[in-house]
């Protein structure tokens, strides 16, 4: 894998903002789901999904496989519309999110390939991930995992926990993401619970930690993905600052946009505004 | 002879065995290998043992993650922590994710009696009854534990255990113990009563039955090792073929093993009942056999409910 050149930037570029106005669409169709967190996350799953990890949709089940959990499960849209789009299951699955009985509910489900386990209670990932990263240890394998959480995760205690024991274990096949985004479901995070210094604090938890100052640029998430060691005895914690609601004029940093669902107007709005993007990228 | 090994000995004992034969069974402990015997097992295999320092959830969920890669983890500790501290993981991570965990709750009950409620387990079975595809067992006594570890190792899917602290009398004897996942075994054969019990409560039930033949009152004593998935047929023919049912458990007397004789009774045979347990009241504080004496759950309290209920009386 790899993506060395601009092309294959720009080719990643337009699949973040297809994957954007894919996830709205169905949300729309849904009339529910959580757009603002899936927004903000979607250049980091891009990144990894596309770019970063090693996967095979054929073979889903592959030991060898690098891991991902969705550790804020309630950015499932983006997700879902990419592991679609990789072929993990059929894209025409996408319409039937959260209907009566679909296999695409509301949040992560292992019946789908490729997901290991249920998410959408938060502080669970991480725990998940280092227990498979100590698997791949034990087993001297050499696939990562990658735990993408959110920043209003972090006042959940049991991921202090994980966090505790991935450094004890020196688990450095383990990366932690945090969608940065600066919003939770009540507005600023450092007004529901502060959370800063994350950085200090992950630090002193034995984690080697790497801050990406716009977490919605390619360029940047690329380069810090790569700087990851598979050695080094330290787990990794990427710290992306995201804008929530990234990509929609109107959804960005707007806290009602947590699980807002677009009128059809908006929903024109917003496709005008991808559309626009995507010409500009190519 | 008097039994003097805790059922969590020959439970820990008999892991390290499966352990030595199977590399992908691992032992994950919260700060509690001296609680549930592992230290040999942490001596012996210290490459499948994991210790976690007490933090219940995170070992659930460590657990979680080396069984979606393969790994055939066991998570050791006291039932009153795991099954409450670490409900949710149970319930997220390991139930509703299908994977294949093994939760073994040990001094549960009032084994921990002079310590107080905040080391009881009198709630762990009406929680984890009414998530759907968890097995939940309770042995009674060593050989049925060593037997059930061993079903254990070989099993896939998400289990929950419990058993107590202190060595309890033997219920079985002989090596080739009965003991399949689903299916009671029945100790003594009557059509007077029928005394269901679980866990070390199964000792005393059995007792109640000798009792009870002393007097000629024909007891139907059963084993009910598995909660979940319950043995349905033989309450059902229990309830059809005998008078009265008395039930007899370590927990609160809601939501637990009386309870689930119940629910079957009330939808097929209904009979006089009586649901013997931890009352719903804040548990006395003392020793396990001072409790146990308090509220009844003795050979002779059973002996006593189940001739009230022959005869008619009702509370």
């Amino acid at each position: 894998m790899g993506c060395e050149t601009l092309s294959d930037l720009k080719q990643l570029r337009e699949k973040a903002a297809q994957i954007r106005m894919d996830l709205l669409e169905m949300i729309y169709r849904a009339g529910g789901g959580h757009a603002g967190g899936s927004l903000s996350s979607v250049d980091i799953l891009v990144a990894l999904y596309y770019s970063v990890m090693k996967l095979d949709p054929k073979h889903p089940d592959r030991t060898d496989r690098d891991r991902f959990i969705l550790s804020k499960g309630h950015s499932v849209e983006g997700y879902y519309a990419i592991l679609s789009d990789l072929g993990f299951f059929p894209r025409e699955e996408r319409t039937s999110y959260r209907k009566f009985r679909s296999g695409l509910i509301g949040h992560p489900s292992n019946h789908l390939p490729s997901i290991d386990v249920n998410t959408g209670s938060l502080g669970h990932g991480l725990s998940i991930g280092a227990g498979m990263a100590l698997a791949g240890k034990m087993d001297q394998k050499d696939y990562h995992v990658y735990v993408l959480m959110g920043d209003g995760e972090q006042a959940e205690g049991s991921v202090w926990e994980a966090a505790m024991a991935a450094s004890h274990y020196q688990l450095d096949h383990l990366t932690g993401i945090i969608d940065r985004n600066g919003l939770q479901i009540s507005g600023d995070t450092e007004q529901v619970m502060a959370l800063e210094s994350l950085k200090d604090k992950w630090t002193s938890f034995g984690w080697e930690v790497v801050e990406v100052s716009d977490g919605n640029n390619m360029e940047e998430l690329l380069t810090a993905f790569r700087r990851i060691p598979s050695g080094g005895h330290r787990p990794h914690l990427v710290i992306a600052n995201t804008i929530k609601g990234k990509g929609v004029s109107f959804m960005e940093n707007q806290p009602q946009w947590h699980h807002k669902v677009p009128t059809e107007n908006e929903m024109g709005q917003a496709k005008k505004e991808l559309e626009a993007q995507i010409r500009e990228v190519r | 002879m008097t039994n003097t090994i805790p059922c969590r000995e020959a439970f820990s004992d008999t892991l390290l065995e499966c352990a030595e034969k199977d590399r992908n069974i691992i032992a994950v402990t919260t700060d509690s290998r001296g609680s549930v015997m592992l230290g040999r097992f942490a001596q012996e295999c210290p490459g499948q043992f994991v210790e976690v320092g007490i933090a219940e959830q995170n070992a659930i969920g460590i657990a979680a993650g080396l069984a979606a890669c393969g790994k055939k983890p066991f998570v050791c500790g006291p039932a009153c922590f795991l099954s409450a501290r670490s409900l949710e993981q149970m319930k997220v991570d390991v139930i509703y994710s299908n994977t294949n965990v093994k939760v073994i709750g040990v001094s549960g009950g009032i084994s921990y009696g002079p310590l107080g409620a905040t080391h009881h387990s009198l709630h762990d079975i009406a929680v984890l009854r009414s998530m759907p595809g968890v097995t939940i067992l309770l042995p009674c006594d060593v050989r049925q534990t060593r037997k059930m570890t061993k079903v254990l190792a070989n099993m896939e899917g998400p289990v929950y255990v419990r058993m107590g602290r202190a060595p309890v009398p033997d219920v079985y004897s002989g090596d080739d113990v009965p003991f399949q996942i689903g299916k009671a075994n029945l100790l003594m054969k009557g059509n007077d009563i029928s005394i269901i019990a679980a866990g070390e409560m199964v000792r005393i039930a059995l007792d109640a039955g000798l009792l009870l033949r002393e007097k000629g009152i024909h007891a139907r004593v059963i084993d009910m090792h598995t909660l979940k998935p319950l043995d349905v047929e033989t309450i059902r023919e229990a309830a059809a073929e005998t008078q009265a049912i008395v039930t007899v458990e370590e927990h609160n007397i809601h939501g637990g093993l009386g309870a689930a004789v119940a629910e079957v009774v009330v939808q097929s045979h209904p009979l006089p009942m009586k649901i013997l347990g931890i009352p719903d009241e804040p548990t006395v504080s003392g020793e396990p056999s001072e409790v146990f004496q308090y509220y009844g759950l003795t050979g002779e309290g059973i002996c006593q409910t189940a001739k009230k209920l022959l005869n008619g009386e009702w509370e």
